[in-house]
């Protein structure tokens, strides 16, 4: 059985501007150590989708109105507060984007460590000292007694990164969502970091959501990807499958606007024209179809289902005959 | 830290000078003098020789500038000489009505802190309900009110309360006894002032804990914190409060200042022999002396309390502590 199983989920935010439906019928798995990447633009419901796992969608405007959330056995949407809670921290771990932001300036490195531990399992406070050392250790920091007692503005941007992952791996959890863990940092200490988190995860044997818009992440570190796009997932498959096989119009289109060392320079990037939809405003159609040149008139009548074109591979598109035909351009 | 504590103990001496430069010119920028003023009131003729004797007697003869380096070595030595007006030694007078008060002082800031932080933090965390809309009025209505309205609805509210539930009417007693004398009696005296112009106090306070807590509750460590499981009342006291707690510290600091100089209806009201009603009179009698010993007690008061809330700055936020 997989480890995380999330079916038709729906969260939506209501707003004066009218009810936003950020994440709208996504459905997708995670295995045991497995990693899974979501890839999107900005306000494709990427976030909300990990935010809604965890729970911490904040009401009001936001609300989980539909779906379940199957989590090592037990749907977390039928939890209680309390029990929830005890899966946060514990069962499942998150990495945030902003290192900068995201610790505590007013505690000290090592009691934010150490908070989850006592928390959860139960630790002494010179338990989780030691293993607040080791966390540290782990992840790379040098000293780790010393850092201990320091505040995060001691740390760099990637250093404090570490200590969030550090923080997110202190109980030993089961799944980690990492949100754009490295958009915030510089492109050296990303590599760091992503390498640091694929062997973390590959070592203790922990899942891993990692959701991100940098397709080169999603390339060298993602076992599996869902696209995502106005709140769908538009199209889905194992990481070589999508770079070599896209079979929906916006996944290539992603992929044709990264710029490539083995191009020439004068090539011109290929962006994705126009704007993402805004959310309060979508029709029947094909979310995507004002931006697709790929669109008919079928594609304003309803929303395509995501269908399986291979094992493992499924796209939300009715052209994607049309679409496979020019694939063989990207791979170039 | 400790070469913050010593930079922060040097800057208060400028602030001194600066203040005793201004009330020192200020003063002298009123028409009029204390010998003018006393001869007036008795209402006879008075001839020019008396004026100066009075005048020279004084030392408000003396050219501008020695009359000035006498005050400002006067200050810092405290020795602030005897009031021009009653002619008693300033200390002494202040000493009479400084004890009274400090201790309102202190009553108000302990009301308005054991008012405002919890009335803050549940407003701020219960946003937009019915309690938050509860304590928003309340906090409105307390910077709303004043506070010798408040004092003087306060005796009455007394008064009649009292008349009904044991048929004599009761009101807070009038003269001051020290807390060590009869604590009682002062406490029954100082309880109503205290409360009166705390209500304002910890409105204020209240409104700076909401909104403060409100900015931090938004920060990604606050999402941090409740993603690795902790409670809510370890994210609220732990992680948001003690972020939130700098602007407070700030208001409740100020506040405490202005109370040790600034009650001077309050203290009408409640017919208290306090600072305030000693800076009236002093301004009144062109009490050169006293109005220049007041204003340097009040700034005194009011560096002094900046300096105890840097200190509390570096003790809440590490950045500070460590820069």
């Amino acid at each position: 059985m997989a480890l995380l199983e999330i079916k038709d989920l729906q969260t939506q935010f209501f707003t004066s501007a009218g009810t936003v439906k950020a994440v709208d019928g996504v459905s997708y798995t995670v295995e045991q150590g497995e990693t899974v990447a979501v890839v999107g633009e900005s306000g494709s419901g990427k976030s909300v989708t990990a935010m809604s796992i965890m729970r911490l969608i904040p009401w009001p405007p936001g609300k989980i109105v539909g779906g379940s959330i199957n989590f090592d056995g037990q749907d977390l949407l039928t939890l209680t507060d309390d029990e929830m809670r005890n899966i946060r921290g514990r069962d499942i771990g998150m990495i945030f984007q902003e290192p900068m932001t995201s610790l505590n300036p007013v505690l000290s490195i090592g009691l934010q460590l150490m908070e989850p531990m006592i928390a959860h399992l139960g630790m002494s406070e010179a338990d989780a000292m030691k293993k607040a050392v080791g966390l540290l250790g782990l992840v790379g920091i040098s000293e780790p007694e010393r850092r201990l007692a320091q505040y995060p503005h001691h740390l760099s941007g990637g250093m404090r990164q570490r200590v969030v992952i550090a923080m997110a791996l202190a109980c030993d959890p089961k799944l980690i969502i990492a949100d754009e863990p490295t958009t915030a940092l510089d492109v050296t200490i990303q590599a760091q970091i992503l390498e640091l988190m694929k062997n973390l995860t590959r070592d203790l044997g922990v899942a891993m959501i990692i959701i991100t818009h940098n397709l080169g992440v999603v390339a060298r570190y993602a076992d599996r990807v869902n696209v995502m796009y106005a709140g769908r997932i538009i199209e889905s498959g194992i990481a070589t499958d999508i770079y070599h096989r896209p079979r929906h119009p916006y996944t290539l289109a992603l992929l044709k606007s990264v710029p490539r060392m083995d191009r020439q320079r004068a090539a011109k990037l290929d962006p994705v024209d126009g704007q993402p939809p805004e959310l309060t405003k979508l029709d029947d159609g094909c979310s995507f179809r004002p931006r697709c040149r790929f669109a008919t008139d079928v594609c304003a009548k309803s929303f395509p289902p995501l269908e399986e074109i291979e094992p493992g591979h499924t796209s939300a598109c009715f052209e994607k005959e049309n679409l496979a035909k020019e694939v063989k351009d990207v791979i170039g | 830290m400790s070469k913050y504590i010593f930079k922060r103990v040097l800057l208060m001496i400028p602030t001194l000078i600066g203040a005793g430069v201004l009330v020192f010119f200020l003063m002298r920028l009123i028409p009029g003098d204390v010998c003018e003023l006393r001869f007036a009131g008795t209402g006879l003729y008075v001839d020019q020789a008396q004026i100066d004797t009075c005048r020279s007697n004084l030392g408000i003869d003396r050219p501008m500038f020695v009359q000035f380096a006498d005050f400002m070595i006067g200050f810092f030595t405290f020795n602030f000489g005897d009031s021009m007006w009653t002619g008693k030694p300033i200390l002494f007078e202040i000493g009479l009505r400084f004890e009274l008060s400090l201790q309102v002082a202190i009553m108000a800031t302990f009301v308005a802190v054991i008012i405002a932080i919890p009335l803050g933090a549940i407003s701020a965390i219960k946003q937009d309900t019915w309690l938050d809309y509860a304590v928003r009025t309340f906090a409105i209505a307390g910077i709303a009110i004043p506070s010798f309205w408040l004092g003087i609805m306060i005796i009455l509210g007394l008064l009649i309360v009292t008349q009904q539930v044991t048929g004599i009417p009761w009101m807070p007693p009038i003269d001051y006894k020290p807390i060590w004398v009869d604590p009682a009696h002062n406490i029954a005296q100082l309880i109503w002032p205290a409360v009166a112009t705390g209500y304002r106090y910890s409105a204020v306070a209240t409104r700076m804990t909401r909104s403060a807590l409100l900015e931090v509750l938004r920060e990604d460590y606050i999402r941090t914190a409740r993603a690795k499981g902790l409670i809510e009342k370890i994210v609220i006291n732990r992680h948001a409060l003690k972020n939130a707690m700098l602007p407070v510290v700030t208001i409740i600091g100020i506040e405490f200042a202005f109370l040790m100089g600034g009650l001077v209806v309050t203290e009408q009201v409640f017919n208290l022999n306090g600072i305030g009603k000693l800076f009236i009179e002093s301004v009144q009698n062109h009490d050169y002396a006293m109005t220049e010993a007041l204003v340097m007690l009040v700034v005194l008061i009011f560096v002094v309390t900046n300096f105890i809330i840097d200190l509390c700055y570096a003790w809440l936020d590490p950045r500070i502590r460590y820069s």
